[in-house]
């Protein structure tokens, strides 16, 4: 019996009403497939093959029609060849075993007497071929991409692109194929060839300095393209074939990058595509786009640079969405270079801050942080403070780390600073990262005038709600401190209040017994107490009973605590005043990274990457005081410690050897600091060496500069320099690098991947 | 994949060699049932399946009044509704998006000048020839032709070699029927 038909199946499985009813037809439907296969049937395999793939899609497996496929690929019907080739491009990729077996069909129908057999082929092969199977056929696509059949000779190019991404040594032998390319009067063939051209000049530096030739031609094939009359085949809204035109302008970008004559001859297109652009359709706007980063990547002039900031500024007040949100992505690239320009917009930029959509939130408050600047840090402040309160939880952590940096770079005066700090803590106070309550610390520490006021506010703030647990500890440690201006009613700048030893004491102990309080913040309230051991008067027994009882807390960090706070009493007490005194003003060691933050990471998110970790623990210090029994007057620098963690070498090549060794800080688990050693074990020196280093997504990078920029040769010398890497979400290590220097009088290059990071660098 | 922006003038910055393609398209109904994935990189099928469920759950989330960009992962999400379809492309971080929004009407537009008017049924009844004319428009992630009508007639004269006969019955449905086949064979 013939098996049903396709269409017939689809409408079946289509009535089913349940989950478990369609489960069922398919099954029975794949019984008799699978049957069908078993008789070896010829007519029907394509047939079944077909509903096959509908079920696929449906989700359920369809591994068994793999050698089907294969089956119909190798027939001589077309018919069979069009679900064959759409089988494998579906269920036959690079993973499955039988992957390879296509290889010879597909090479027997690359030479298929019909364009649209060799066409099936070029596009599977393009689509999902291994890179097996492109060694073994590269030969073939470039015998195709030769052909004056243009249908074939788009395909090809496209196909030789897969091939160079799978396999690019392979690149070369496409180079002699790609002469006349940009001589095709054919759109398909000339995108296509501007394609297969970007892809080789973005992956070598040598075809990138041999298709700069191609400038003018280039040129002059964007001028035909925008001065041509209508061309009803490739026209979209008035704009003549505007796929080609932005694949032209990318491909100029990459040929006009770091070269000035090749940007000089692209200027005046690129000015004229930049004026003469419809921007009334998304159509118009996506070429400007291109247009746009092209101009700020190559060696433009100053005119043409303001020009493209200003199209983005026009973007920004489109009505239409989604041209805000690309303004907004290229003025974030573009900030740093361009500073003052992108000025300009600012007020547009911050009102983004209210749009709806969170991708354009979050690019607007980036690129807020990034235009923070003396003159103006009052009124953006205001505003960000506002987005702060009403932003969703996913940006909170990061705006609360942006404020807290743009405010200590500009703050106009010690109140502003201490009450910007304020209002921060007490709108998100949960979300503040942990690392920014030492900081948070050092700062008032230093704000000296500030004290009375500082410990007032944050007492007021924690007398309603000890929840927020960053507030709760700056707050605890200042109170510690400054307890003694708090009850004497010193404040000036604002109505003191009236508060009683007793009552500083209730507040702190409500803290040590709550259960929203984590382990560190009762360490913090703790050591508050006892600091003001030395600041009351009336209430030093209430403090010795309070230290006593958490003698036997079950929190071992705080038992300790207890036991050495008790010592204090008993046995030194002759040293408690001495010990416990006021924190004197602390320097600050590597306030460098904020400017180096600015500088060395461009776009965006400068004021959002890795912040001071300065090393504030009070309880630590404390307890190291009391068992040296030596007076503390500085606060110690960072804890880092390398012990343990294995060095690698993460680079060998050429003679140029790269070793990485790390150091973790024991206060903030999520940094680790990577210094790396270059050494030349060649003959000659190693010049211009340049160290670029990239990692993913989650994680963010600082590069110090360099020792300098020579290697000595006979591994005479090195190069160190050191790397930040922040890893909040403890994710595993990767890390991309970038070599660039001079030897033996020629340019080298390289790019690397360095995968073999000890776990314990970042655990 | 690895990204970082480098400081030097005007540099927007990638480390790794930059390439534009698509990674993949997805086609999925309002109810979030598939109607065509086409992948262009490699991935086990149950990573595949799970990228799916995860991403249809994102846009069918999407408030109408936003962009139609996604930041997902290393990759960007370009969708638009048409009718009853979402279209979902899914490119790097860097490509141009809006000329991926053209990409995508695009392909709308072939779909349409092959079956008239086309509706969602047609994709559902005919996805093969989904397929046949996104691979006309599209091979390795990048577009191979720019041009509206090339690929419709390349799938029109494909048509035309099938030794099984194709029949339009009632609306646009085309069916397999099982004629003896032309050559004898």
């Amino acid at each position: 019996m013939a098996p049903s038909l396709f269409h017939v199946l689809i409408r079946t499985i289509r009535t089913a009403r349940t989950q478990a009813e369609e489960r069922e037809m398919i099954q029975k439907e794949c019984a008799a497939i699978r049957s069908s296969f078993r008789e070896e049937d010829n007519t029907y395999r394509c047939r079944n093959v077909a509903k096959l793939l509908y079920m696929h899609m449906l989700g359920y497996p369809a591994h068994f029609g793999q050698l089907e496929c294969l089956k119909l690929i190798a027939s001589q019907k077309f018919t069979d060849k069009r679900i064959g080739y759409l089988g494998a491009m579906l269920l036959l990729d690079e993973r499955q075993d039988v992957h390879l077996l296509m290889t010879n069909c597909i090479k027997n129908d690359l030479n298929h007497s019909t364009q649209y057999v060799q066409g099936l082929a070029l596009c599977t092969l393009g689509c999902m071929g291994s890179s097996e199977m492109c060694r073994d056929l590269a030969g073939e696509v470039e015998k195709l991409l030769k052909t004056s059949n243009s249908y074939l000779r788009k395909k090809a190019a496209l196909c030789a692109v897969h091939v160079i991404r799978k396999v690019p040594e392979l690149m070369e032998m496409f180079l002699p194929a790609t002469k006349n390319l940009l001589n095709e009067k054919n759109h398909g063939v000339l995108h296509t060839s501007v394609v297969l051209l970007t892809e080789m000049c973005e992956r070598s530096p040598d075809m990138l300095a041999h298709f700069r030739k191609l400038v003018p031609q280039l040129v002059r094939i964007l001028k035909n393209l925008i001065m041509s009359g209508y061309s009803p085949e490739h026209d979209v809204s008035g704009i003549s074939d505007p796929f080609l035109q932005v694949r032209i302008l990318r491909l100029l970008r990459i040929l006009g990058r770091n070269d000035d004559d090749s940007s000089e001859a692209m200027n005046d297109i690129l000015a004229q595509v930049a004026t003469n652009t419809e921007t009334s359709k998304n159509v118009g706007n996506a070429i400007l786009y291109e247009t746009v980063l092209t101009i700020m990547d190559i060696k433009s002039e100053s005119g043409l640079r303001v020009l493209a900031i200003n199209i983005l500024g026009r973007f920004l007040l489109n009505n239409d969405k989604n041209i805000r949100y690309v303004a907004l992505t290229s003025l974030l690239k573009t900030v740093q270079t361009d500073h003052n320009a992108v000025q300009r917009h600012r007020s547009t930029i911050v009102d983004c801050l209210k749009d709806l959509d969170v991708s354009i939130k979050r690019r607007a408050m980036e690129l807020s942080f990034a235009l923070v600047n003396g003159n103006n840090v009052r009124g953006m402040m205001k505003e960000l403070l506002y987005f702060l309160d009403s932003c969703e939880p996913e940006f909170k952590a990061d705006c609360a780390s942006g404020i807290f940096l743009a405010a200590e770079k500009y703050a106009p005066s010690k109140r502003w600073h201490i009450d910007t700090i304020m209002r921060v803590l007490t709108t998100a106070g949960s979300y503040v990262r942990d690392d920014a309550v030492p900081n948070l610390i050092q700062l008032i520490t230093n704000s000296v005038e500030m004290h009375a006021y500082t410990v007032q506010r944050l007492y007021k703030a924690i007398l309603g709600d000890y929840s927020q647990q960053p507030l709760v500890q700056v707050a605890s440690w200042c109170i510690g401190e400054y307890g003694d201006l708090l009850v004497s009613g010193q404040c000036e700048e604002e109505e003191p209040i009236q508060v009683t030893e007793d009552e500083v004491l209730d507040i702190l102990e409500s803290i040590l017994i709550s259960n929203m309080s984590a382990s560190v913040t009762r360490g913090y309230a703790l050591t508050a107490i006892m600091k003001l051991s030395t600041r009351f008067t009336c209430t030093v027994n209430r403090i010795k009973k309070v230290v006593s009882i958490y003698g036997s807390s079950i929190d071992v960090e705080l038992q300790q605590r207890a036991v050495e706070y008790n010592a204090l009493f008993k046995k030194y007490d002759h040293m408690r005043p001495a010990l416990l005194e006021r924190m004197p003003v602390m320097e600050k060691k590597q306030n460098d990274f904020i400017v180096k933050c600015n500088k060395d990471t461009g776009a965006g998110g400068s004021m959002l990457n890795l912040q001071k970790s300065l090393c504030l623990d009070v309880m630590e210090m404390t307890s190291v005081m009391l068992r040296m029994v030596s007076r503390f007057c500085k606060s110690p620098d960072h804890y880092f410690f390398s012990a343990g963690i294995p060095s690698i070498t993460a680079y060998n090549k050429n003679g140029l050897k790269i070793d990485f060794t790390f150091e973790r800080s024991n206060t903030n688990p999520s940094v680790t600091v990577i210094t790396i050693q270059a050494s030349n074990s060649t003959e000659l020196d190693m010049t211009d060496f340049v160290f670029q280093a990239a990692v993913p997504k989650t994680f963010q990078l600082q590069l110090l500069s360099p020792s300098s920029s020579v290697i000595p040769a006979f591994n005479s010398g090195t190069i160190t320099q050191v790397i930040k890497v922040l890893n909040p979400q403890k994710q595993q290590l990767r890390m991309r690098i970038k070599l660039t220097y001079n030897h033996k009088g020629s340019a080298m290059q390289d790019l690397a991947e360095v995968n073999n990071f000890p776990p314990q660098s970042w655990q | 994949t690895v990204r970082v922006s480098w400081p030097c003038g005007g540099c927007s910055g990638r480390l790794r060699q930059q390439t534009w393609k698509i990674h993949f398209i997805l086609l999925f109904s309002r109810q979030g049932k598939l109607r065509l994935q086409k992948w262009y990189t490699t991935l086990p099928d149950k990573e595949k399946k799970k990228i799916v469920r995860e991403i249809v759950q994102i846009i069918l989330a999407r408030h109408q009044k936003t962009s139609s960009f996604v930041d997902w992962k290393d990759l960007k999400l370009v969708y638009k509704r048409y009718a009853s379809l979402y279209f979902c492309c899914a490119i790097e971080d860097q490509d141009n998006e809006l000329l991926t929004l053209e990409v995508v009407h695009r392909y709308v537009e072939l779909l349409d000048r092959y079956f008239g008017n086309v509706c969602e049924l047609d994709i559902i009844f005919n996805f093969e020839k989904a397929y046949f004319i996104l691979d006309e428009f599209i091979i390795g992630g990048e577009v191979q032709d720019t041009s509206k009508r090339s690929a419709v007639k390349a799938i029109e004269d494909s048509d035309m070699l099938q030794e099984v006969r194709l029949r339009k019955t009632k609306g646009k449905h085309l069916i397999f029927l099982h004629l003896p086949c032309l050559t004898g064979a």
